[in-house]
């Protein structure tokens, strides 16, 4: 069977193509010339070029993080590139001026944003490195009152809102990572959606990076007023490269009082060959503030990335506020996963649920590190957390290192974790029943991971159990 | 800068290392110093210390003990448990024959003042001492090396069963009053053979003091232990414990810690597997008001194939009072069939008090059976509204089901005059917190 395990953690990876098309790219090396530079290009007003200095003259004193549990080799800051996007960009009226060299890319992603314009009600704000190309359904969405728009059009036509959320959940100077964001980030997704305003569809991006050595530092904003909802489904691929990349992302959402944000990431950055060379590194802050009655939920299915460094958190600020976390992180071949939650507690009656799960194969080491603070004043106060592992052969490693920090009386906190691996008996009964190793091992692996998938939407939901099965079928030794 | 002269514990050091003797004891003193003076007192920003303020620690002036008023065996009633038991007394943590009980041991047990032991030369203690907990372990096991001044040493032959528990009482009296206790414990249980182990640390005074423990365990194959801890300190005293247990194949390690004294009481007890089929069970209750902080930190080390671990460690905590808990378990590539089991509940008498808590999972191999669940809370008003309903009402609900929390592990006490002394003192403190 081992063997089956060798040829299956060796795969292809599938979307490991790089489109041929000329790049404009900023010159290597990072600065505040590169910060000036991104800034001028992007036509940004004063403020924000003040912002991204700020960020960037704050990184400079910070220091990388190593607390995560994951090993690298050192990040030559200077040695990428901060800026990329195609060139011969002209205002796009319609998709049909889109390269269509760029649409094949897609295609390849199997996102046919031409197709998906007539099926499914998904509007795809696809960001190619970092250059919004291509946003449909906007007439739709602009008719409910929705923005959805790329960020840098978001700070050309609603700088105001733009000026008043950015950075308001994930400080410039939040950590490492996110300030670096903050001085260097080229595009994103904005989302706002108004007063009362249920968006009439589910909002999807899907972001890729295509050039070879360059960063990818994108900004997402989703701002939900008193009372409106929206899904944000965010899905990612990665072409295949020798060398390392560094994806340092940073999502805000802000969920006024009764508002409610789901927000779902399926993440298939490639993930490094064999022998651990090349893959993404994949370092995010994401992070929700909840007021009052108002929900955020987020759901990640992790199965790319060489390194993964995520946290995607709730700060539960309003009474009865209540925060999610659903998650599934493969670690495979020598990927390294150190993902988690917070969720921070402040006022009353609030709620939150962490559901993780976490598979480990290959010589993959997967971590969840979670964090669930309930300060002095959320009375009443409710977390349950449950994070199981799974182990597929001898050579990876489960990690859990849950924190739990409770100063209210009136709470309860509850914890629980296990780890299993597939057994053998598991296979044998699912072999009887006419299946074969692989489809038993699909079967298994899905229905260990069935509380989380239920919370995709529908179509990442298939997705997402189809890649799964790529990721794991066979790889019990 | 002269870094002996700033460094915390500087004078305790020297005065420790001009009175040793040459050899593998002035060996291990010199390098447990040498090791402090490099980590120093931890800081919040060290991960196994994230949550216990050691930090007043480095800013206080620790002396060595003064002289103690001689003790009656009286004073030392209620904190000894069984009669006849072989025991030996620390005051001030120095060894004092007078009060200890070491005659008529049975064959095959030795039970003596580690000090004495040494100056036996006994081999056992120098094949043992510092090499099973070693100064890297945490800059107090260092502290300790540096710095021991006696304690127990506890040998039982292969093959013996030891017919009554061994006891070590450690007793502060006013003498302690700004001073370091450092007592230090080699116990050693040889194949087949097995013992019952009290470790008392109590207080006759309600001063301010430091004592840094360090125990050293190891067992033989098929070796069972008996491991009662109780920490009942002057609750203006610091108390950092450290217990290493090795454990050959077939053994059987089970600890009941009981911690209520300290204004800030650490327990670290870590085990080792050095062979298949390994049992370590853990159970611990700490119970805590004012501003006292309790912290636990358990290390499970499976580092061998079809060995078991089982813990379970429950909390009480009234006023502004916090508690830590941390509890690893580690299990490695080739232990597999490993089955560990973790527990960690606290319960909230008040909304101040606060809980820090860790369990902590790190797993390399698949074939395991691996868990561990950790609860905060409250009372279950149901619970209370069930009482109510059958008479019981207000304080009285109150402290039936807060003994109620507490019994779950009071009961893995095995020795009866133990569990029976205890099981009244627990009951005693659990009224105070709930009145």
């Amino acid at each position: 069977m081992s063997s089956s395990v060798e040829h299956l953690v060796s795969r292809e990876y599938k979307y490991g193509f790089v489109t041929d098309i000329e790049q404009e790219t900023a010159a290597v090396g990072l600065s505040e010339d590169t910060v000036r530079f991104i800034s001028a290009k992007k036509e940004e007003p004063e403020w924000l070029l003040e912002w991204r200095l700020k960020a960037y003259r704050r990184w400079l004193e910070m220091t990388e993080p190593h607390w995560p549990n994951v090993n690298y080799p050192p990040i030559d800051y200077q040695g990428s590139t901060y800026y990329a996007a195609p060139k011969n960009q002209k205002p796009l009226g319609s998709l049909d001026e889109v390269d269509p060299k760029l649409l094949e890319t897609y295609e390849k992603l199997g996102i046919p944003l031409s197709e998906q314009k007539m099926l499914a009600g998904v509007a795809v704000d696809a960001i190619f490195d970092s250059v919004s190309v291509g946003t449909t359904f906007k007439a739709t969405l602009a008719k409910a009152g929705v923005i959805f728009c790329s960020f840098g059009e978001a700070v050309k036509e609603h700088p105001d809102l733009v000026r008043q959320y950015l950075g308001s959940v994930v400080p410039a100077n939040d950590n490492f990572f996110a300030a670096l964001n903050s001085a260097v980030f080229s595009d994103g997704s904005f989302v706002f959606i108004p007063k009362g305003v249920r968006c009439p569809m589910e909002l999807s991006t899907y972001f890729r990076i295509n050039a070879a050595n360059s960063g990818q530092f994108e900004r997402t904003l989703i701002i939900a007023e008193e009372g409106a909802s929206v899904s944000y489904l965010e899905g990612c691929t990665a072409p295949k490269r020798d060398e390392n990349q560094l994806h340092a992302a940073v999502v805000e959402l802000v969920a006024l009082d009764g508002a409610s944000i789901k927000y779902s990431t399926v993440q298939n950055w490639y993930a490094g060959d064999e022998n651990g060379v090349g893959g993404i590194y994949n370092f995010v802050t994401k992070r929700g503030k909840a007021m009052r009655d108002a929900k955020i939920s987020w759901t990640q299915v992790e199965t790319g990335s060489s390194i993964t460094w995520k946290y995607p958190s709730v700060i539960l600020q309003g009474d009865n506020a209540v925060g999610e976390f659903y998650s599934v992180a493969v670690a495979n071949g020598r990927q390294q996963a150190d993902t988690g939650t917070k969720m921070i507690h402040l006022g009353r009656n609030t709620r939150s649920t962490i559901i993780s799960k976490g598979i480990s194969a290959g010589e993959g080491q997967n971590s969840y590190r979670g964090q669930v603070k309930i300060m002095p004043g959320a009375e009443g106060a409710r977390n349950y957390t449950q994070c199981d592992s799974m182990l597929i052969g001898n050579r990876c490693g489960a990690h859990t290192f849950p924190y739990i920090d409770v100063r209210n009386a009136s709470s309860d906190v509850e914890h629980e974790a296990s780890t299993s691996k597939i057994g053998e008996d598991q296979i044998f009964y699912c072999k009887q029943r006419g299946l074969n190793t692989e489809n038993a091992i699909s079967v298994i692996v899905n229905g260990f991971c069935k509380e989380v998938f239920r919370e995709l939407p529908m179509e990442f939901a298939v997705e997402a159990q189809k890649l799964l099965g790529v990721s794991l079928e066979g790889s019990v030794g | 800068m002269n870094a002996t002269a700033t460094m915390p514990f500087a004078d305790l050091i020297a005065t420790t290392q001009a009175s040793e003797m040459t050899g593998w004891l002035a060996d291990l003193r010199e390098a447990g110093a040498a090791r402090f003076a490099e980590e120093g007192i931890p800081t919040s920003r060290d991960e196994e210390w994230r949550f216990t303020p050691v930090g007043p620690l480095g800013k206080m002036t620790f002396r060595a003990p003064a002289v103690s008023a001689p003790l009656d065996r009286t004073a030392l009633s209620p904190f000894a448990f069984g009669d006849g038991w072989p025991t030996v007394v620390l005051v001030d943590g120095r060894f004092v024959p007078e009060l200890s009980r070491l005659d008529a041991l049975p064959d095959g047990v030795v039970v003596t003042s580690l000090a004495e032991a040494i100056a036996a030369g006994e081999p056992a203690v120098e094949a043992h001492l510092g090499r099973t907990a070693t100064a890297d372990q945490t800059p107090f096991t260092a502290l300790s090396a540096a710095t021991f001044a006696d304690g127990l040493f506890v040998q039982v032959s292969a093959g013996v069963v030891a017919p009554t528990p061994v006891q070590l009482i450690s007793v502060a009296t006013d003498a302690a009053a700004e001073a370091m206790l450092a007592p230090r414990l080699v116990v050693l249980v040889g194949a087949n053979a097995e013992l019952s182990l009290v470790e008392s640390y109590v207080t006759l005074t309600e001063a301010t003091y430091f004592t840094n423990t360090v125990a050293e365990v190891h067992l033989g194959a098929n070796a069972r232990l008996d491991h009662t801890r109780i920490m009942r300190e002057s609750e203006a005293a610091w108390h950092i414990g450290f217990t290493q247990v090795d454990q050959e194949q077939d053994s059987h390690y089970r600890e009941f810690a009981l911690a209520m004294g300290g204004r800030l009481a650490r327990h670290n007890v870590h085990t080792r597997h050095h062979g298949e089929r390994v049992e370590t069970l853990l159970y611990g209750l700490y119970l805590t008001r004012g501003e006292q902080v309790a912290d636990t930190h358990s290390a499970i080390f499976h580092d061998q194939p079809n060995c078991n671990s089982w813990e379970v460690y429950k909390g009480v905590l009234a006023d502004d009072s916090r508690a830590v808990f941390n509890g690893k378990v580690l299990v490695d590539r080739i232990a597999q069939k490993t089955d560990a089991k973790q527990t960690n509940r606290n319960l909230l008498l008040s909304d101040t008090a606060r809980v820090d808590a860790k369990p902590q999972l790190e797993i390399f191999a698949d074939d395991v059976r691996c868990t561990h669940g950790a609860t905060i809370g409250k009372l279950n008003p149901q619970q209370r509204y069930y009482l109510k309903t059958r008479g019981i009402g207000g304080k009285k609900a109150e402290q039936l089901l807060t003994w109620a929390f507490a019994a779950e592990v009071m009961a893995e006490i095995t020795q009866p005059a133990v569990r029976v002394g205890l099981e009244a003192l627990v009951h005693q403190r659990l009224d105070e917190l709930t009145s």
